[in-house]
């Protein structure tokens, strides 16, 4: 070793450090032994009074859950008071020896017996835990008799969650129900303790932490029998905040009401705001069950439900959107220049790619003749928009589609919403391994094939269309009101497409005669009113149909029967709703979907914008 | 020569004295250890209920550290001083490791699973950290110039951050008390000590802006645990009620009313204290800082009188490191400190730490047992 070091100033400096830490270890002891004195000597006597014959309980406050409202101050989500038969484990000497008794004298399911056992275990002993919830009259009357016989045993009037509106818009206020075990490990136990529901769909668990509140608490004196003495301090709980939605019950009514007999969604936004104003999947399902504990049987059923009533088709539904793509695809040809307005197509029913024998079918049999670009929307005809889009390209048509939110998710205030399907070359490639082939542009623009989207999607781009490019995220919470404040709802992007408006105006007007022409798929809705809806109707294949064979509605089993589609905003000339239906199985867009979007439309503007 | 007089003086011409060099065991520390670890057994036995399970499992931990701490009290230190930097990679790599592992498994993970043997590397790297740290300093002049100041630091900071990610507060606490205790005892100028105080102070108001509402919230809890009673605070004023109601002589073994309560979970591990001085009270509590004190002066005893620079620092510090444990749990249990997850040492229930505590006492006897090389 080469190094030169100074030995004597290395062991004077060492020694000096062993001392200094022998300072600050004995320094930082005596602060330990200070503190000691102080808790053991000077506080001993408060301290034993506390630990002795007394101690302390500290017992959680719930706060009460905040209200849902909708659009117009209706409640949809409220706490409604409920007898409860509920157990204090510290006070029984031996509790399963009184389930049994009770069991002998109430009707009570295992399952809840099972329950009961689950949030004992996670309670403290002293914390009483509910066994039954909303006790009917009878059973009231049944245990208030033998109520002596059974202490630690007592009736408790608890707040349990209410939605009047039932199954009316489940899938968007969801629903609370019991902490189960998996989430109890994610929840900050302090917030939680004493809580026994939390929000487990829809608005109920996106917005948890506002509608949940802070848990308060008391400092309880006991003593050894865990009697209560007094209570020594108390912070109030802090409750929930109510929420306010953009919703409007009446119109959901009446979009529910209107696909009455049919699986499918409606969806209606606000153009201007994103807002939306209703939000319709059927089936529904009642959530008031969830709350008080669904029986095992009655889950069961809902889950193996052929028309799966808890998917949030309006949400998470994937479908082909069918001719209702077209007005976007006329769009993109007019913005990449790929044909005029005035441009005439000739359509003899069919199409074929150059040197394949393969016959690209038009709905129409015998074909629409020559169309221009107004008339194609007005007359949904296939043919021009195959040839459209084999004149775009798919990459065009991507790249125009996702500008308007294909393929990626809205961001609406909800959880579990599905991107959809936005095909592309790369796409293909990574997860078919296969390249892109010309025949599956051409379906793509009419809305078949890989395709697919969800009908909020569809309600978002149909607004966007309506709003001239102006894009908008749809949220459901319009306001937050704690006690002393009140917050906006979801902070939402807006943001801007640049189109030519000559371009908009003409596909617009396409929109316009598809329900207010002669020739219009959608004629049937422009009654009884003085302004102008702008539609497209869309009938998507479920099924493959051979290139010989027939479609015959009559012939094939209703479950691969076409989805009926519309998309539709109004006023034409100054566009304050958007809505996006679709009808499961429902036949043609025309004559189903439509006219349940003409309802929607006509009850809000009538509602809101008349007088 | 002096040496060796100073070594006969601690050694008693008995049959046992003779087994004992031929051990490589130092005397006074030993006895202190084997008294520490009695009282765990005491305390075990009343914190956990009385269950006799509880105190079997802890005593084959035990055997297995005073076995270890033999075998490593044999080791030449100059062996450790070769392998240091070795081990330190190792140690670093196996977190490494760890974080990937957690990763994968979605979740915090502190082991490394190896079939028949679980193994968490961050006790590992608190012995390794400090050899690294000391072999380096030692390698160079002392006091460390700026520039090794700067090494050491980064050398600190990279087992401290992939341990704080995993997350574990209290060990990574203690893995930066090791390092910065090396750097101390190499005679870290105090204006340099200053410095990192005043900017530590400084940057505090700036990670406050920086922080989310929520973390906020844990170092508000942190400083005020009576704020959140219902949560982190529970543990706390329940501990300030058992050691307060222990006055003067406490309520005697297997009289506390208090571990009862519900902090029970925690009793037998970080809040073992709050038992300790509630059945055997201030009087209990002064005599167990007693034992700690000694232990400790008899470290630092054993530091000053090491021969090479690599084994005084290796030595001082985990004599530090030693009192920084102590420390901070017990400033926890009786609420003057922030609550983290440092057990008491020799006395909490839970394998790993004393185990590794014993292999550092291991490593101070070979440092004073072997004072012949060169």
């Amino acid at each position: 070793m080469y190094l030169i070091k100074d030995h004597s100033l290395e062991n004077r400096i060492f020694l000096n450090r062993i001392i200094a830490a022998f300072c600050l270890i004995t320094l930082l002891s005596s602060g330990l032994i200070i503190r000691l004195i102080y808790l053991q000597i000077v506080g001993n006597e408060h301290y034993s009074l506390l630990a002795k014959d007394n101690s302390i309980k500290i017992v959680p406050l719930v706060p009460t859950r905040g209200m849902i409202y909708d659009r117009n101050g209706k409640v949809l989500a409220e706490n409604t008071p409920s007898y409860s038969l509920e157990l204090i484990p510290e006070k029984i000497t031996n509790i399963d020896e009184t389930l049994l008794r009770l069991q002998t004298l109430l009707e009570i399911p295992a399952d809840k017996i099972e329950l009961f056992q689950k949030s004992r275990k996670r309670q403290k002993r002293f914390v009483s835990t509910p066994l039954l919830l909303s006790m009917n009259d009878e059973e009231l009357a049944k245990f208030a008799v033998v109520r002596p016989y059974f202490p630690g045993v007592d009736i408790h009037t608890r707040l349990v969650r209410h939605y009047p509106y039932s199954d009316l818009a489940a899938h968007i206020i969801g629903y609370v129900s019991r902490i189960n075990e998996a989430e109890l490990k994610d929840l900050p136990i302090s917030e939680y303790r004493g809580s026994t529901h939390i929000g487990k769909l829809g608005i109920e668990s996106s917005y948890e932490n506002d509608l949940h509140g802070k848990t308060g608490y008391a400092e309880i004196e006991t003593n050894v029998q865990a009697r209560l003495l007094n209570t020594i301090n108390e912070v109030n709980p802090d409750p929930g905040a109510d929420l306010y939605l953009t919703l409007d019950i009446d119109l959901q009514k009446t979009a529910y009401d209107a696909l009455t007999g049919y699986n499918g969604a409606a969806v209606a936004i606000d153009i201007k705001t994103g807002g939306v104003l209703a939000f319709v999947s059927r089936p529904g399902f009642d959530p008031n069950p969830f709350v008080v504990g669904i029986t095992n049987d009655a889950y069961q059923a809902l889950q193996k439900s052929e028309n799966q009533p808890l998917y949030n088709r309006a949400l998470r539904g994937l479908y082909p959107p069918g001719s209702t793509i077209k007005p976007f695809i006329a769009l993109a040809g007019l913005e990449f220049d790929a044909i005029t307005p005035e441009q005439q197509i000739n359509c003899p029913g069919y199409y074929q790619l150059p040197g394949v024998d393969h016959q690209y079918r038009d709905w129409k049999k015998g074909g629409h003749g020559s169309v221009n670009l107004n008339q194609a929307i007005t007359e949904s005809c296939d043919v021009y928009f195959y040839r459209l889009a084999s004149m775009l390209g798919i990459d065009h048509m991507h790249s125009f589609l996702q500008k308007f939110g294909f393929g990626e998710k809205t961001g609406i205030d909800l959880m579990g919403e599905k991107t959809g399907l936005l095909p592309s070359r790369e796409w293909k490639l990574a997860q078919k391994k296969q390249s892109w082939y010309p025949g599956e542009t051409l379906i793509t623009g009419i809305g078949q094939g890989y395709l697919q989207v969800t009908p909020l999607q569809l309600a978002r781009a149909t607004a966007t269309l309506a709003n001239h490019g102006h894009i908008v995220t749809p949220f459901l919470v319009d306001k937050i009101v704690r006690a002393h404040e009140t917050s906006p709802g979801p902070e939402t992007h807006q943001n801007t497409i640049a189109l030519k408006k000559a371009n908009i105006n003409t596909v617009i007007d396409g929109m316009i005669n598809v329900v207010h022409s002669q020739h219009g798929t959608a004629k049937g809705i422009n009654t009884n009113i003085n302004y102008q809806i702008a539609g497209k109707t869309g009938t998507a294949q479920v099924l493959g149909i051979k290139q010989n064979a027939k479609y015959n509605e009559n012939s094939i089993d209703f479950k691969f029967r076409d989805h009926a589609l519309f998309i539709s905003f109004a006023p034409a000339n100054e566009p304050k709703i958007a809505v996006a239906v679709i009808v499961e199985n429902g036949g043609h867009g025309g004559s189903v979907a439509a006219p349940i979007a003409g309802q929607v439309i006509k009850q809000y503007l009538k509602d809101n914008y008349e007088n | 020569m002096k040496t060796e007089t100073r070594h006969e003086h601690f050694e008693p011409p008995s049959l046992l004295g003779t087994i004992l060099r031929k051990l490589h065991i130092d005397i006074p520390l030993f006895i202190g250890l084997m008294l520490a670890s009695s009282l765990s057994f005491v305390i075990l036995y009343s914190a956990g209920s009385q269950d006799m399970d509880v105190l079997f499992r802890q005593a084959e931990r035990v055997g297995l550290a005073f076995v270890l701490m033999t075998i490593i009290a044999h080791i030449d230190p100059y062996q450790f001083k070769r392998y240091s930097t070795l081990l330190f990679g190792f140690g670093v790599l196996l977190l490494i490791a760890v974080l990937i592992m957690g990763q994968i498994g979605k979740g915090a993970q502190r082991w490394l699973d190896f079939g028949i043997l679980r193994f968490q590397p961050s006790e590992m790297i608190k012995l390794t950290t400090p050899m690294m740290i000391a072999w380096y300093l030692a390698e160079h002049a002392m006091p460390p110039k700026p520039k090794h100041i700067g090494v050491a630091v980064l050398l600190i900071a990279l087992p401290t951050l992939l341990i704080a990610k995993q997350p574990d507060l209290g060990t990574a606490l203690l893995v930066v008390s090791s390092g910065a205790g090396v750097l101390f005892f190499a005679g870290l100028s105090w204006l340099f000590i200053a410095a990192i105080i005043a900017v530590c102070s400084a940057l505090t108001p700036v990670l406050w802006h920086f922080m989310h509402d929520y973390q906020r919230d844990r170092v508000l809890t942190f400083l005020n645990p009576e704020a959140d009673p219902l949560g982190r605070g529970y543990h706390i004023i329940q501990s300030k009620i058992a050691i307060g109601s222990g006055g003067i002589y406490g309520k005697g073994w297997l009289g506390s009313t208090q571990s009862e309560l519900d902090f029970l979970p925690e009793s037998s591990t970080d809040f073992i204290f709050a038992v300790f001085a509630e059945e055997f009270g201030l009087f209990g509590g002064l005599s167990l800082l007693t034992l700690y004190l000694l232990i400790i002066a008899r470290c630092l005893y054993i530091a000053s009188q090491a021969q090479d620079s690599y084994s005084r620092l290796l030595a001082s510090s985990l004599s530090f490191t030693f009192f920084v444990y102590v420390f901070v749990n017990i400033g926890m249990v009786i609420g003057v400190l922030p609550v983290v997850g440092v057990p008491l040492p020799l006395i909490s229930y839970g394998g790993t730490s004393i185990v590794t505590l014993l292999s550092g006492f291991g490593i101070l006897m070979s440092i004073h047992t072997h004072k012949k090389y060169r």
